[in-house]
C-alpha cells in the first residue's frame, strides 16, 4: 500500500488562499465550514440566535480583512478563528475592548516551512481525538470554561460545585488532555 | 534584557485564552505575553484547544442570507480601528489603555507615583513609578494583585522581579517590595479590590488617592 503523504488541513489551504490570492471561492468554503460551527459555539454561551449571527458575520469579515495576519507556522486555522471569535464576543457582550498582546512582526523574506505547518495541523487533529477520549465530566468542564462566557466563579454557581472542585476539574481535564495527546504521539 | 523567570500561572492563562479573566488581569497577561515568548507559545496552545472545541461544536445552520450578505461586504471600504504599537517600555495593550499618550503621573509621596489606566467596581489597573531604593508602601492584599515590571526591578521577601516578570500576590502575601538600585522601577499593577496600605497612607484617604 502506498504511504499517503500527510496533507495540510483543508481549512489551512483555504485560509492561505484567502491571504495570498484574496480567493473568494476559498473564503466561501471557509464560511460554509466555520459559520455554522461559530454560530453553535457562540449560542452555547447563552447568546441569542440573531446576535450570534451578527457576531458570526463580524468574525468572518475579520477573517477576510485580517487574513494577512494569519501565519500557519504559528497557529492552526481553527485556533486563529477561535481567537477572533472570542475577542469579538467579549467586545460585544462586555462592551469593553479585550486587551490583546502585541502582534509579532512577520518576516516577509521567510520561506514557508511546510513541515512545520503540517506538524501544527496534525496537532490540531490529535487535539480533537484527545478531546473525544476525555471522561464526559472532564470534557464538559473544559467546554464550559472555553465556550461559556463564564468565570470559574460562575461555573461553580451553575454546577453547584465548590470553586476549588471546579478549578481542579478543569486542571485535571487539561492534564488528562495532555496525557491523551502524549499517548497519540 | 535579563531572562524572565516569573510567568503567568496555568489557570490564569487558560482563563485569559477562554476570555473569562477580568479586564484588569487580562491587561497584565496581554502585556506580559507581549514581552515573553514562552507565555506566547503557551497561549497558542490554549487557543489550539479552543480551536479544536470550535471545530467539534455541534453546527447550527445560519440563515440563508448571511453568506450572501457577508460576500457582498468583502469589498466594502472599512475604517480600520486604531492599532497601538508598543512605545518604549510600554507594550501595545498598555499604549491602548493610555490612548497612545504618555502616562499622567500623580504623586503618592516619597517619590512614588501612579497613573491609573482603568478603574471599575471589578478592579483597577495602573502604572506605578518607584524610585530606586524606595519601598512601595507596605501593603497586604485584599484579593488578587498582579504586578508586571516594565522598567528596573524590585525585590521583596519572595525574590527579585526584573523586566517582564510578574508577581502574583494574594491575601496571604504580606510583603515589602523595594525598588532595586538603578533606573526607577515602573510596574503595571492590577487588582480586583482596593489595596490596604499599612504605612503612611491612612485608610481614610484611600478613596482620595484611589489606591
Ligand atoms: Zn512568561
Amino acid at each position: 500500500m502506498p504511504v499517503q503523504a500527510p496533507q495540510m488541513s483543508q481549512a489551512t489551504v483555504w485560509l492561505v488562499a484567502v491571504r495570498d490570492q484574496r480567493d473568494k471561492d476559498a473564503f466561501g468554503a471557509l464560511f460554509d465550514y466555520f459559520a455554522p460551527r461559530l454560530k453553535g459555539f457562540i449560542m452555547r454561551s447563552g447568546t441569542g440566535a440573531a446576535q450570534a449571527e451578527e457576531i458570526v458575520q463580524d468574525v468572518m469579515l475579520t477573517v477576510w480583512r485580517k487574513a494577512e495576519m494569519f501565519d500557519p507556522h504559528r497557529a492552526q486555522a481553527s485556533a486563529w478563528i477561535y481567537q477572533i471569535a472570542r475577542n469579538r464576543q467579549i467586545d460585544i457582550i462586555r462592551k469593553e475592548s479585550r486587551p490583546i498582546p502585541d502582534e509579532l512582526a512577520q518576516d516577509p523574506e521567510a520561506e514557508p516551512d511546510a513541515s512545520q505547518i503540517l506538524a501544527f495541523d496534525q496537532e490540531a487533529e490529535q487535539l480533537k481525538t484527545a478531546l473525544d477520549l476525555l471522561q464526559p465530566d472532564q470534557k464538559e468542564m473544559i467546554e464550559k470554561a472555553y465556550l461559556g462566557d463564564l468565570t470559574h466563579q460562575e461555573i461553580s454557581v451553575q454546577t453547584g460545585l465548590p470553586l476549588g472542585t471546579v478549578k481542579s476539574r478543569i486542571r485535571l481535564g487539561l492534564n488528562r488532555l495532555r496525557r491523551e495527546l502524549k499517548g497519540l504521539r | 534584557m535579563s531572562a524572565i523567570t516569573h510567568h503567568i500561572p496555568e489557570d490564569m492563562m487558560a482563563a485569559y485564552a477562554a476570555g473569562t479573566l477580568p479586564h484588569p488581569y487580562a491587561m497584565v497577561v496581554a502585556a506580559h505575553i507581549s514581552l515573553c515568548s514562552e507565555c506566547r507559545a503557551a497561549l497558542g496552545a490554549y487557543h489550539a484547544v479552543g480551536g479544536a472545541l470550535l471545530e467539534k461544536t455541534a453546527n447550527i445552520a445560519v440563515t440563508n442570507s448571511l453568506k450572501s450578505n457577508v460576500m457582498a461586504m468583502l469589498d466594502a471600504p472599512v475604517q480600520p480601528k486604531p492599532v497601538y504599537d508598543s512605545q518604549g517600555i510600554y507594550p501595545g495593550p498598555v499604549m491602548e489603555a493610555l490612548h497612545g499618550r504618555s502616562p499622567r503621573w500623580k504623586t503618592l509621596g516619597m517619590g512614588v507615583k501612579q497613573s491609573i489606566l482603568s478603574e471599575t467596581d471589578s478592579g483597577s489597573v495602573r502604572l506605578l513609578y518607584i524610585p530606586a531604593g524606595q519601598a512601595v508602601p507596605d501593603h497586604s492584599h485584599n484579593g488578587l494583585e498582579l504586578t508586571l515590571v516594565l522598567q528596573g526591578s524590585f525585590s521583596d521577601e519572595t525574590g527579585r522581579f526584573g523586566v517582564g516578570d510578574v508577581e502574583i500576590g494574594d491575601e496571604d502575601l504580606e510583603h515589602t517590595p523595594i525598588a532595586d538600585a538603578g533606573d526607577a522601577c515602573i510596574c503595571l499593577a492590577a487588582t480586583d479590590a482596593p489595596l490596604r496600605f499599612n504605612a503612611f497612607v491612612p485608610r481614610l484617604l484611600q478613596p482620595f488617592f484611589r489606591i
